[in-house]
């Protein structure tokens, strides 16, 4: 993929956005378990970098898909893995059904005020006994007039506290399996709403994370994404956008560490050398450059891929499952060779050691990818 | 209000820097603005805006693409002059003064030219002082707020004890201090309507100079010495008394 010198811009753009309002900001918003999301989202929009690929007759930029990779390795350099998490719920998780399926007057109300950054949206879909199993689950929109009544609970909610609307999946007829859902823009100040819990996380502290609660909510049947009752299908769609977007994140997060590594194993000394003097701790960290690389380069082919309009599922799959991989492995040699240090909280890895473990469980676990694969490649009884 | 800015495309200071076999800087890499101008660039156009009329005109003379001229011009700058030549190779500050005085001659008409107090690569901090000379205008130096009204340019000017209010006439070069103001982030849409604007290349015969006799030899370079080790003061409880006698010597208190 050739990028051309608006994307170094853009680039660099990110990049200083990053190191100027998020890093300076981070154990701030780690010891408070969140960040302020409103007030980020809108510096973000005041640059243009939020809703990229969106239809700027909605607040969107009209980017191509280009950029997003882009945006993604660069918000992924931030010092903790909760904000960019937060950001790309908002761009590329909860928004882009509402962008593509949703009614004018919806995305009026709703997309254009969550691309200005004046609503922070959330991704509602997991449940307490749903979660990569999205057929499980059980939230109910009961259908009285011109009125969704909304009832149940969604667990692990990033941006869940803060939420101005989240993106609902809810059962909405008896069908039962994966027919019968619908897609609802569900405002949270809806009576009968509730954030039950603020969730307590091993990683991704900096990110609001919550368990909602929802006791006959009555919300218009016209929120309503889409088509009645396809709900899980636009679910599943919307799912290849966050498992890009995650898959280009981790290259820059795991480049950063890289990076980083690399010059604390240039200056730390011992036994009258540099650490990095030793092969074993080179040839580690070269060859894990270079399947960061791997993934970096099959990122991109899937962007060229996706923009060319071919079904990027399996692409998306296999970036997110190797990503998840590829951080675990990336993280703890980060660790690994930063010695006792390194296990200090006062040290950028023990941060990222915590953070860099979701990605192979949020946003469908590796083995639900490994299913989708199966699947995918007949590696079936 | 048209305003001009000195603007200069230099090699990342993030990045190692290496010499020629003549001991100038190696600038064939990606060069990118000199963050040391981004604040010129904002208030030229905070200027601009206030006034509601008028464009900012980009003046830069480097080697190689004019990436930083774009960075610029995507934060919001209206056009820009780029001069680029292989005799330039080398050019001491007078000469890049002569070369930038020859580009805004060609600017049409101009209220103001901005320049950074002194560039991040090369430091000499002497080329804008030498551009006013050329083009006989007043230069105020240091700014750190610049307004325009009835006819001068009114500037704080900084200085070790706080600052000067300085008044000019216009036109007049004026040089501002890095950090006073933030400059902005060049937007997508920004980035993106900087690929139409017009950027104008040229080379020192379409300025009409001749620089058979300029230029400069580097002799050689040597690293700065290494800072020495600071006096160690093992607190005998009165510790601070010798605290206050080098502070009265160095004449900080």
């Amino acid at each position: 993929m050739q990028f051309t010198p608006e994307h170094e811009i853009f680039r660099k753009t990110v990049r200083e956005f990053v190191q100027k309002e998020i890093d300076p900001h981070i154990d701030t918003w780690e010891a408070n378990g969140g960040f302020p999301a409103h007030e980020l989202f809108r510096k973000m929009a005041a640059v243009g970098l939020l809703g990229l690929e969106y239809d700027p007759k909605w607040g969107g930029q009209g980017a191509d898909h280009s950029f997003t990779v882009v945006f993604g390795e660069e918000i992924g350099r931030a010092g903790a893995g909760g904000v960019p998490m937060g950001i790309s719920v908002q761009t590329d998780m909860a928004t882009p059904a509402l962008h593509r399926f949703g009614s004018d007057d919806l995305r009026e109300r709703y997309l254009r005020p969550a691309l200005a950054g004046n609503m922070v949206a959330a991704i509602a879909v997991t449940e307490p006994d749903a979660g990569s199993d999205v057929a499980g689950l059980r939230t109910r929109a009961v259908r009285d007039g011109d009125d969704w009544v909304v009832s149940g609970a969604k667990l692990y909610i990033t941006n869940g506290v803060q939420a101005d609307w989240l993106c609902l999946l809810a059962r909405t007829s008896d069908e039962g399996g994966y027919h019968g859902m619908s897609q609802i823009v569900f405002p949270t100040d809806t009576p009968g709403f509730a954030v039950s819990r603020k969730l307590d996380k091993l990683g991704n502290r900096c990110s609001d994370t919550a368990e909602l609660a929802f006791d006959e909510c009555r919300v218009p049947v016209s929120n309503t994404i889409g088509e009645i009752g396809r709900g899980f299908q636009q679910q599943m769609w919307q799912f290849q956008s966050e498992r890009m977007i995650g898959a280009y994140q981790a290259v820059g997060s795991m480049q950063r560490a890289l990076d980083l590594t690399r010059t604390y194993l240039k200056e730390r000394h011992a036994f009258g050398k540099p650490l990095i003097a030793n092969q074993y701790v080179a040839f580690r960290l070269a060859e894990l450059a270079a399947e960061l690389d791997l993934l970096r380069q099959y990122n991109y082919t899937c962007c060229e891929r996706y923009m060319g309009g071919e079904d990027t599922t399996r692409f998306a799959t296999i970036a997110k499952l190797k990503a998840g991989r590829l951080m675990r492995e990336i993280s703890d040699a980060c660790i690994q060779f930063h010695g006792g240090i390194g296990y200090m909280e006062e040290t950028w890895t023990a941060r990222f050691y915590r953070d860099s473990r979701l990605l192979s469980i949020g946003g469908g676990a590796d083995e639900v990818m490994l299913r989708v694969l199966c699947g995918l490649d007949d590696f079936l009884p | 209000m048209n305003i001009l800015v000195c603007v200069k495309q230099i090699p990342d200071p993030a990045g190692p820097q290496e010499l020629n076999n003549d001991n100038t800087l190696k600038r064939e890499g990606k060069l990118i603005l000199d963050e040391s101008d981004s604040y010129g660039v904002e208030i030229a156009l905070q200027l601009r805006d206030t006034a509601g009329e008028g464009e900012v005109t980009l003046i830069s003379m480097s080697p190689g693409e004019p990436s930083g001229l774009r960075t610029a011009l995507a934060m919001g700058a209206d056009k820009a002059i780029h001069v680029v030549d292989d005799t330039l190779h080398g050019a001491d500050a007078l000469s890049t003064a002569k070369v930038l005085a020859a580009a805004v001659q060609r600017a049409g008409d101009y209220t103001l030219v901005i320049a950074a107090t002194e560039s991040t690569d090369g430091y000499t901090g002497t080329v804008p002082a030498q551009l006013a000379e050329i083009l006989g205008l007043p230069s105020v130096t240091f700014a750190k707020s610049i307004r325009v009204e009835g006819g001068k340019v009114h500037v704080d000017r900084q200085t070790e004890a706080g600052y000067d209010v300085v008044e000019a006439d216009v036109p007049a070069v004026v040089t501002v201090t890095a950090g006073v103001v933030e400059p902005r982030y060049p937007s997508f849409k920004g980035i993106m309507a900087a690929k139409k604007k017009p950027l104008e290349t040229l080379a020192v015969s379409d300025l009409g100079l001749d620089l058979s006799s300029w230029g400069q030899n580097i002799v050689s370079v040597e690293d700065a010495p290494s800072r020495a080790a600071g006096e160690k003061i093992e607190d005998d409880g009165e510790a601070y008394l010798k605290i206050v006698e080098f502070l009265e010597e160095q004449k900080v208190i």
